[in-house]
């Protein structure tokens, strides 16, 4: 016998995705992953593990890095998400993403969107931190390509620029 | 700025990726990342037991399932796959016997994940358990079960091979020291989990399959085989892929699978496998016991060595020949050793398959061989960099096992991360708890002799120059992250004499770019870079005729760079690339050249059985110096910098070669120090990123990277390989670093906290005995 789909109470959900307002129905229990990944059709936020492991699908709601696969959509209801593709503005890479790939930052690039959102995220807060500082905000993330050396690299020559 | 990479080469410039705007803003498209709004979802279900007999497989009540499609199982595939034409004893799916824990025995195709996850709890599967064995050892026993029946005592394969007198230099010798050391199991750990898109076409029979694989050609011939399909009805096509390592340098069972739901359903099928079947899914480094004898005289030269390996390596055979012909091959070919015996054993066990990790096979064998040289040099009272320089080789040369050795930098290496870490300075002399450690290590430049042997060349680059002017480089080699279409790109324009930006790069697309063996051993830089720069020769060729002709000139008069094409220094006499483009198409069309690269036969190693194995063009040799601190009542250690100097031959792209001996050597580190894999009753107990402790950012050291280049005869531009000649030194750095700091020594790997410990109070118990002793008489 067929079984039914589970129903869960779909909400109205306006929120500001990269600086665009919009709205969608959501789910209760609708990752923000998933919505930015399957209905935002935003591909740049990638899911590394199980959940909450690898940093890879971190994001930015109000400036703040959150793991978008332990964050509930609903959750971001009013608030600004701010993914990888909004950096990029005016046919222009921002500092970190220009540094990253000019100094190698990135590899197989899978880890870099989340990577990039969470040095963004200490840049914002912190436009001059040591290589302490950007170890410790980094160390979230996950890459398995560079040893870090050149993801350490590149956020200090994007905080050197940003200055 | 960080010091912690400095660039010590002029030369040639630094080039980001090609495809390195695309990584940084999120447009990059991963394998889940393309559109499958329309696919099915797969889900796969997977063997509870670690060894069985299947008594009852029932899927009836999951197909009946409203919302399932599709449901196979073994039946719907009667032939094997693997990545050895020799050792091809694996189904996609569970047939009669499952032999580890979580294998796959069945698969439903889906409108959803929830639906999917339902199906698989509706099959009903039942199993008569046999005995399993989850070490070396056990499956090793008299009285075992055998895993496979035509394997007697659980033998993938065994290997002895002996060159030159052993006994006789073992005698010969003045010290004699022997250590055996347990090497964990390690996996890759590349960030993007398992995934593949199979698309089935019900109109046109055709099957087009996106991959995370580092291996097209050979995903496509298992397809073929295991689908029983043509060929030439399969497209294969590579999107970006988030990480390899060895980890899709195989066939793996998804994929195949993923095909078998697609055909199955006549349409789209979405395979996302999760972290922990990922892991599953692994085929990474085996737990490798290692022992080696080692003769050495009072100054430090080796007289000969025995080396003993025997590596766990699950339960089918996957590149388990290869990786235990590797250990015994690459004792061979760092140093020079007058004789060397080598014992192998690749032994199946109920656990997931183990295959290929970079330094496949060497990195375990030698950690050990490294950590006994630092002892004996200890005992010797020789400095570790003064015992590697007295047993140089001296290129060209062929070792005893038949290895060609065109190149040989170590010497450099050894010199320049002496100087740049303060060695003489500073060794002997540092506060207590703190160390210095030194290894070296090499790698193969592409096995010279591929698996599948056809008579091809070993590798082929189509170029193709059209109306547009712009140059298109195909390619079947497939970019993992390592920066393979870069390097592409680099040897077409620089032959060329054009721009980067002229060049565009299209690779791994079955039904556009050539056929290339994929992404492992490190062959890419080697042998598809000399076949693009042997394509460009011949477009090169072509073009600069046409502007012979266009310039009423000679074409040897003909010098073309800075995208231009010149005769003398005249204005009148120069033409842009894209007026020569144009000459040369008249009466021709679109022009379409072909490079190829091909090893000699006499490069590919021994006449012996096995001898193919270890067999390059070109080895790589890296030195590396750790500096640790060590607390002795924790046990935590901290690595404080790394030096490195890697021979690549020659580095095409200073960035990436940097770029790919730091992920190397932090990787071998992540072995050293906090990664490993284990079962309990073969489950796995490690398999997500929590568990499986790869170090964060926090955790890693500055890695100073020395680049050597000693101009490879036969490689691109002079180059060799840079990803994996670095791992293999950093264990054992690593450990004679702690051996440095704290006089302990530490025979398993990973070198964790509580070993540490352990080890401490040993020492501390047999010094207060040796006091005691003292005291007493």
């Amino acid at each position: 016998m067929a079984m039914q789909p589970l129903v869960l109470d779909k909400q109205l959900v306006r929120l500001k995705l990269n600086g665009r307002w919009r709205e969608d129905a959501v789910a209760d229990n609708q990752l923000l992953i998933d919505y930015l990944r399957d209905v935002a059709r935003l591909t740049g936020t990638k899911a590394g593990c199980d959940g909450g492991e690898c940093g890879a699908c971190t994001v930015l709601v109000d400036s703040d890095p959150v793991l978008s696969c332990l964050t509930l959509a609903v959750r971001c209801a009013d608030r600004s998400v701010e993914t990888i593709e909004g950096l990029a503005t005016h046919g222009r890479v921002s500092a970190l993403q220009r540094e990253f790939h000019e100094k190698l930052g990135t590899q197989c690039g899978y880890c870099t969107p989340g990577m990039i959102m969470a040095a963004e995220a200490l840049l914002r807060r912190n436009p001059d931190p040591s290589e302490g500082e950007i170890r410790t905000a980094l160390s979230g993330n996950l890459c398995r390509c560079t040893g870090y050396v050149k993801i350490i690299d590149s956020v200090q020559a994007a905080a050197g620029a940003v200055r | 700025m960080s010091d912690s990479t400095i660039q010590v080469e002029a030369g040639r410039p630094r080039v980001p990726l090609i495809d390195g705007i695309e990584k940084v803003t999120g447009t990059a498209q991963y394998t889940a990342d393309l559109d499958h709004a329309d696919a099915l979802v797969g889900r796969i279900f997977r063997s509870p037991v670690s060894h069985g007999e299947i008594v009852r497989l029932d899927v009836s009540k999951a197909r009946a399932l409203d919302g399932v499609l599709a449901v196979v199982t073994g039946e719907d595939c009667p032939h094997t796959y693997g990545v050895l034409p020799v050792a091809m004893n694996e189904y996609p799916l569970a047939r009669d016997k499952v032999r580890y824990r979580g294998e796959p025995v069945a698969a439903v195709a889906a409108e959803d994940a929830e639906t999917a996850q339902r199906a698989l709890d509706l099959i009903e599967f039942e199993v008569r358990e046999l005995p399993a064995y989850y070490t070396a050892e056990a499956a090793r026993a008299g009285d075992a079960v055998l895993i496979h029946d035509d394997k007697p005592g659980n033998f993938e394969r065994r290997v002895h091979h002996v060159f030159g007198d052993v006994a006789q230099g073992l005698a010969a010798a003045d010290l004699v020291r022997e250590t055996t050391i347990d090497c964990a199991e390690v996996n890759h750990g590349q960030i993007e989990p398992h995934a593949a898109l199979a698309q089935f076409d019900p109109f046109t029979g055709r099957l087009t399959m996106r991959s995370v694989s580092q291996v097209t050609y050979y995903l496509h011939l298992m397809l073929a085989r295991c689908l029983e399909m043509e060929e030439s009805r399969i497209r294969i096509i590579k999107p970006f892929v988030g990480g390899g390592f060895g980890a899709r340098v195989e066939v793996l069972n998804f994929e195949i699978v993923t095909a078998l739901l697609a055909r199955a359903v006549q349409g789209k099928v979405m395979m996302e496998l999760t972290r922990e079947e990922t892991f599953l899914t692994h085929r990474a480094r085996p737990q490798t016991t290692v022992r080696i004898k080692l003769g050495m005289t009072k100054d430090g030269r080796m007289t000969a060595c025995e080396a003993e390996v025997v590596q766990r390596g699950g339960a089918y055979a996957g590149y388990g020949i290869v990786t235990i012909l590797y250990a015994g091959a690459l004792v061979h070919g760092l140093y020079d050793i007058p004789a060397i015996q080598y014992d192998g054993y690749r032994v199946y066990a109920n656990l997931p398959p183990c295959g290929a990790m970079r330094g496949h096979g060497s990195v375990d064998m030698r950690h050990t061989f490294e950590v006994l040289v630092d002892r004996m040099a200890r005992e010797l009272k020789l400095d570790p960099f003064a015992v590697r320089r007295k047993n140089l080789l001296k290129a060209p040369t062929c070792t005893a096992n038949g290895l060609t050795i065109n190149s040989y930098g170590l010497a450099e290496c050894l010199d320049r991360v002496e100087r740049a870490s303060g060695w003489r300075e500073r060794i002997g002399r540092l506060p207590p708890g703190k160390g210095l450690g030194m290894a070296c290590s090499h790698y193969v430049s592409g096995a010279a002799k591929p698996i599948h042997w056809t008579g091809e060349p070993h590798a082929t680059v189509n170029v193709k120059v059209d109306f547009d002017g712009g140059v298109t480089a195909l390619t079947g080699a497939a970019d993992i992250g390592q920066g393979s279409s870069t390097i592409v790109a680099i040897a077409v324009a620089d032959t060329l004499g054009v721009p980067l930006e002229r060049v565009r790069v299209i690779a791994a697309d079955s039904a556009i770019t050539p056929k290339d063996n994929g992404a492992y051993s490190s062959r890419i830089t080697y042998m598809v870079g000399n076949a693009a720069i042997d394509a460009a020769k011949n477009l090169k060729e072509r073009l600069v005729a046409a502007a012979a002709r266009k310039l009423e000139a000679l074409p040897e008069d003909v010098a073309c760079e800075g995208d231009m094409f010149r005769v003398g220094h005249g204005e009148q006499s120069a033409l842009t690339f894209d007026e020569v483009v144009r000459e040369a198409l008249v009466n021709e069309g679109t022009i379409t050249v072909k490079g190829t690269f091909t090893c000699p036969p006499d490069m590919q190693g021994g006449k012996h059985k096995g001898g193919a194995v270890g067999s390059t063009m070109g080895f790589s040799y890296a030195a590396q110096v750790i500096e640790v601190s060590v607390d002795e009542d924790t046990g935590m250690i901290s690595v404080d910098k790394i030096w490195v100097a890697l021979d690549c031959g020659r580095a095409i792209n200073p960035l990436a070669v940097e770029g790919q001996i730091e992920g190397s050597v932090w990787m071998g580190l992540g072995q050293a120090m906090s990664e490993e894999t284990r079962y309990l009753d073969g489950l796995p107990a490690h398999a997500s990123m929590l568990e499986y402790r790869i170090a964060t950012s926090a955790e890693s050291p500055p890695i100073e990277t020395h680049i050597v280049e000693s101009i490879d005869p036969n490689g691109p531009f002079g180059a060799k390989e840079a990803s994996e000649g670095a791992l293999a030194s950093a264990p054992p750095a690593l450990v004679n670093a702690i051996a440095n700091a704290l006089g302990i020594d530490l025979d398993e790997l990973p070198v964790t906290p509580d070993r540490v410990v352990e080890a401490m109070v040993e020492r501390r118990r047999r010094d207060r005995l040796e006091d005691l002793r003292k005291a007493a008489s």
